[in-house]
């Protein structure tokens, strides 16, 4: 099986067009996806493929287009939603909230809902705090919905096919600052990422820092840093929030004993304190330390460039939490 | 509500002590800072000082009783309170102080003070604080938490404090007498941390120094022989041997080696300090006393004479043990010895091999030292250092001449072994090698 190199943004639009081209039920749902390419490329040249009956551009009504999506959905359709960002989705929760976490259990099985909403997560640059959201916390906490979170071109394709062919819906959480990033992608239309395994992205003994999406970069930035340091820290990438793979967790932090969960967003409740939780519950007797964590400072994103970068997880606060969870000094 | 009194640690390396005088009896009341009994321990008679208020409600061990460290000694609360709970199958004692537990030296205490200190882990209360993860390995390894210092927050024990490596195969010195009460573990990771910034410490201006991270191997040397040069008084005896005979009797033996040796084939060959070692082994058992370990109970004049022979290797030295030296031949002598010393360097021993011996012997001839002085090899009584073999004038029938000087100096225990008794050995030494033949007479 070859490679082939591949933007983040590119991996996704490969995935969704093999996917389009193999079952005619897949269709592609959201604003400026058609005649503007999407808002960042990511579904360009679609709209020429495959059509207006399946690529449709619609109105800045992401609760409308959301529920028109979770019907088609209902009646045997393959909807992918794309919301400009996550933060858009806010209008469109009660819908996916009420009716596409909702209909399976509620119809007793009769219905099902195989959707995907996919968009661009968290910080950006300098697009304010309402549009710096990292909106995980508030989806990965409904059970009835899955939520993803690749952070490799590789694992974007296979993760983005996994999620077109699943029965139930699919939160497909992106990133604006990874869509540019190169990766080696296979070249296999079967090729797919399983839900719930997480990727040891870096081995190390010393400590576990568990991230996902784009902060699994700053994790193995820090891991650099660590290393010249003498620490050798093993980094942890999810890659999927729910199923969560709290096998891989538990069997790392056994080994290094120490931990700092890494993420966009703020600590208060969310998934990283899940994790810590499950942690403490299951590990308890291997920790030598308490679980550290390095998310978005707890104040709405600052626009001012430096503020903004001094509130979203950057290496020298995971190195840092990485040395106080080892007693270093 | 009631509460156990336990035997605190009144000197740094107390591991027990006799309990001599109760200065309260039952139905006292107690305050904080109260004189509650005077306990004898290793070093001296302390004080033993109340941390609690309250009715002393039992006296669990009368006075003259040996108390092991942390063993209940008084029952404390409110008077005609029930403290049967207290004393039931449920709470035995702690244990005592595990050997391989490394206690921390305590602060002194001021005086009028209590006499002891308790480590920082202790919160109020007695409850240690340590890490999870430390509190499994106490479990596993069956240790006492109330001896460690802790040097995480607010003194919490992490596992970095509990020094396991110890019990890995041991480099530098063998275990303690009394046996780990579980089998040797695998090294338990402990992340080498570099100093965050080595430079911190170096005056601006001044290129910083190389931090090299301390192997399990150094910090177990640096470990051992800190405790041995701090709690182990030491004095020093040297020799100044004539080693003429000796040399000529070890290429005479090897001569004899070599002419039965099949042609062609590589004649083994033995070394002085092959004969060094099996002299010491006989001069041992002609002078048990040196062959000796101390016990707080009693001196263990050893029964077997089991050399430690240190190696040293790239990371640092290790002490293999050569046993039943006194029973070997020097011909077996040399080939056990040079056996272990390869296996030492290939990191083959296993901690048998390297644990339990009586009496160690270290040479720095093959370096070219004369003379120097050795750290003894605790729980072992003495060591002893070998210089090398020096070309020296001599006196002999009143004229002159060329000859060859061997210097030795036993480093000894003074708890075990005194100055006669040790100079008892070193002429013992002196007479088997002026005239080798005696050495493999035996004892």
């Amino acid at each position: 099986m070859g490679t082939r190199s591949l933007r983040f943004r590119e991996a996704l639009r490969a995935a969704m067009l093999e996917e389009m081209e193999r079952d005619d039920s897949v269709f592609l749902l959201g604003e400026e996806v058609g005649h503007y390419q999407g808002a960042y490329k990511v579904t360009e040249g679609l709209l020429e493929k495959f059509g207006p009956k399946r690529v449709i551009d619609t109105p800045i009504a992401e609760s409308g287009f959301a529920g028109i999506a979770i019907g088609a959905a209902m009646v045997g359709l393959r909807p992918i939603v794309e919301f400009m960002t996550w933060n858009f989705s806010a209008v469109a929760f009660d819908q996916i909230l009420n009716n596409a976490a909702k209909l399976r259990q509620m119809s007793g099985g009769q219905l099902q809902v195989p959707i995907v909403f996919r968009a661009p997560n968290g910080s950006a640059r300098q697009v304010g705090s309402q549009h710096s959201h990292a909106m995980e916390h508030f989806y990965a906490h409904i059970p009835g919905i899955k939520c993803i979170a690749p952070a490799t071109p590789a694992d974007a394709y296979g993760m983005m096919k996994t999620a077109i062919r699943d029965e139930n819906p699919v939160l497909v959480f992106e990133s604006e600052t990874l869509y540019s990033l190169k990766g080696d992608v296979p070249d296999d239309p079967d090729f797919t990422v399983p839900f719930g395994v997480a990727s040891v992205a870096r081995e190390g003994k010393d400590i576990s820092l568990i991230s996902w999406s784009r902060p699994v970069h700053v994790c193995l930035d820090a891991a650099a840093e660590l290393a010249r340091q003498g620490i050798d820290a093993e980094v942890i990438d999810l890659r999927s929030l729910r199923p969560l793979d709290e096998e891989t967790i538990l069997r790392s932090v056994r080994k290094t004993h120490r931990a700092v969960i890494v993420h966009e967003g703020w600590s208060y409740g969310g998934v990283g304190a899940e994790i810590a939780d499950r942690i403490q519950r299951f590990a308890f007797d291997d920790l030598d330390a308490p679980v550290g964590r390095v998310s978005f400072l707890d104040v709405p994103m600052p626009y001012n460039a430096a503020l903004e970068q001094h509130v979203i997880p950057n290496t020298p606060r995971v190195v840092e939490a990485a040395r106080a969870a080892l007693y270093a000094r | 509500m009631a509460k156990l009194l336990e035997m605190p640690k009144l000197s740094p390396t107390m591991e027990e002590g006799q309990l001599a005088v109760w200065h309260r009896k039952e139905g006292d009341t107690v305050a904080v800072d109260d004189l509650l009994a005077d306990v004898e321990t290793d070093k001296a008679t302390m004080e033993f000082r109340s941390f609690d208020r309250g009715t002393l409600l039992k006296i669990l061990v009368p006075a003259g009783s040996m108390v092991k460290l942390g063993q209940p000694v008084a029952v404390i609360g409110k008077p005609g309170e029930d403290f049967s709970s207290l004393l039931g199958g449920g709470a035995p004692a702690p244990p005592p102080a595990n050997a391989t537990a490394t206690a921390a030296p305590q602060p002194q205490a001021s005086a009028g003070q209590t006499a002891s200190t308790p480590p920082a882990s202790l919160a109020p209360g007695g409850r240690v604080k340590a890490s999870p993860y430390v509190r499994k390995l106490a479990r596993e390894h069956d240790l006492n938490l109330h001896t460690i210092q802790g040097s995480g927050p607010g003194g919490r024990i992490i596992a970095r404090d509990l020094s396991l490596d110890a019990r890995a195969p041991a480099p530098a010195a063998p275990a303690p007498v009394a046996p780990a009460p579980t089998p040797a573990p695998a090294a338990v990771p402990t992340p080498a941390i570099a100093p965050a910034t080595p430079r911190a410490a170096t005056p601006a201006g001044l290129a910083a120094p190389e931090a090299r991270p301390l192997s399990m191997m150094r910090k177990t040397i640096a470990r051992r022989l800190t405790e041995s040069k701090q709690s182990v008084p030491h004095f020093y005896l040297t020799i100044d041997v004539d080693a003429g005979a000796l040399v000529s009797f070890r290429e005479q033996i090897n001569g004899e080696i070599a002419a039965a040796t099949r042609k062609g084939e590589e004649p083994e060959k033995i070394s002085i300090n092959d004969l060094i070692v099996k002299a010491s082994a006989v001069a041992l058992r002609r002078v048990p006393e040196c062959n000796a370990q101390f016990s707080s109970e009693a001196i263990l004049v050893h029964q077997r004479v089991d050399i430690s022979v240190a190696v040293a290797v790239p990371e640092g030295l290790v002490t293999p043990v050569l046993r039943d030296a006194d029973r070997k031949g020097v011909l077996e002598i040399g080939r056990s010895i040079r056996d272990l010393a390869s296996r030492a360097r290939a990191k083959k021993l296993s901690p048998d091999e390297m644990s339990n011996g009586t009496f160690s012997i270290s040479n720095l001839g093959m370096f070219g030292i004369d003379e120097f002085a050795a750290v003894i090899n605790p729980p072992e009584g003495a060591i002893l250092a070998v210089g090398r073999v020096r070309d020296e004038p001599v006196v002999k029938d009143g004229a002159v001449v060329p000859g060859k000087k061997l210097a030795f100096t036993l480093s000894c225990d003074h708890r075990v072994i005194d100055g006669a008794v040790g100079a008892r050995f070193l002429a013992e030494l002196r007479s088997l090698l002026e005239r080798p033949v005696q050495i493999l007479l035996g004892p």
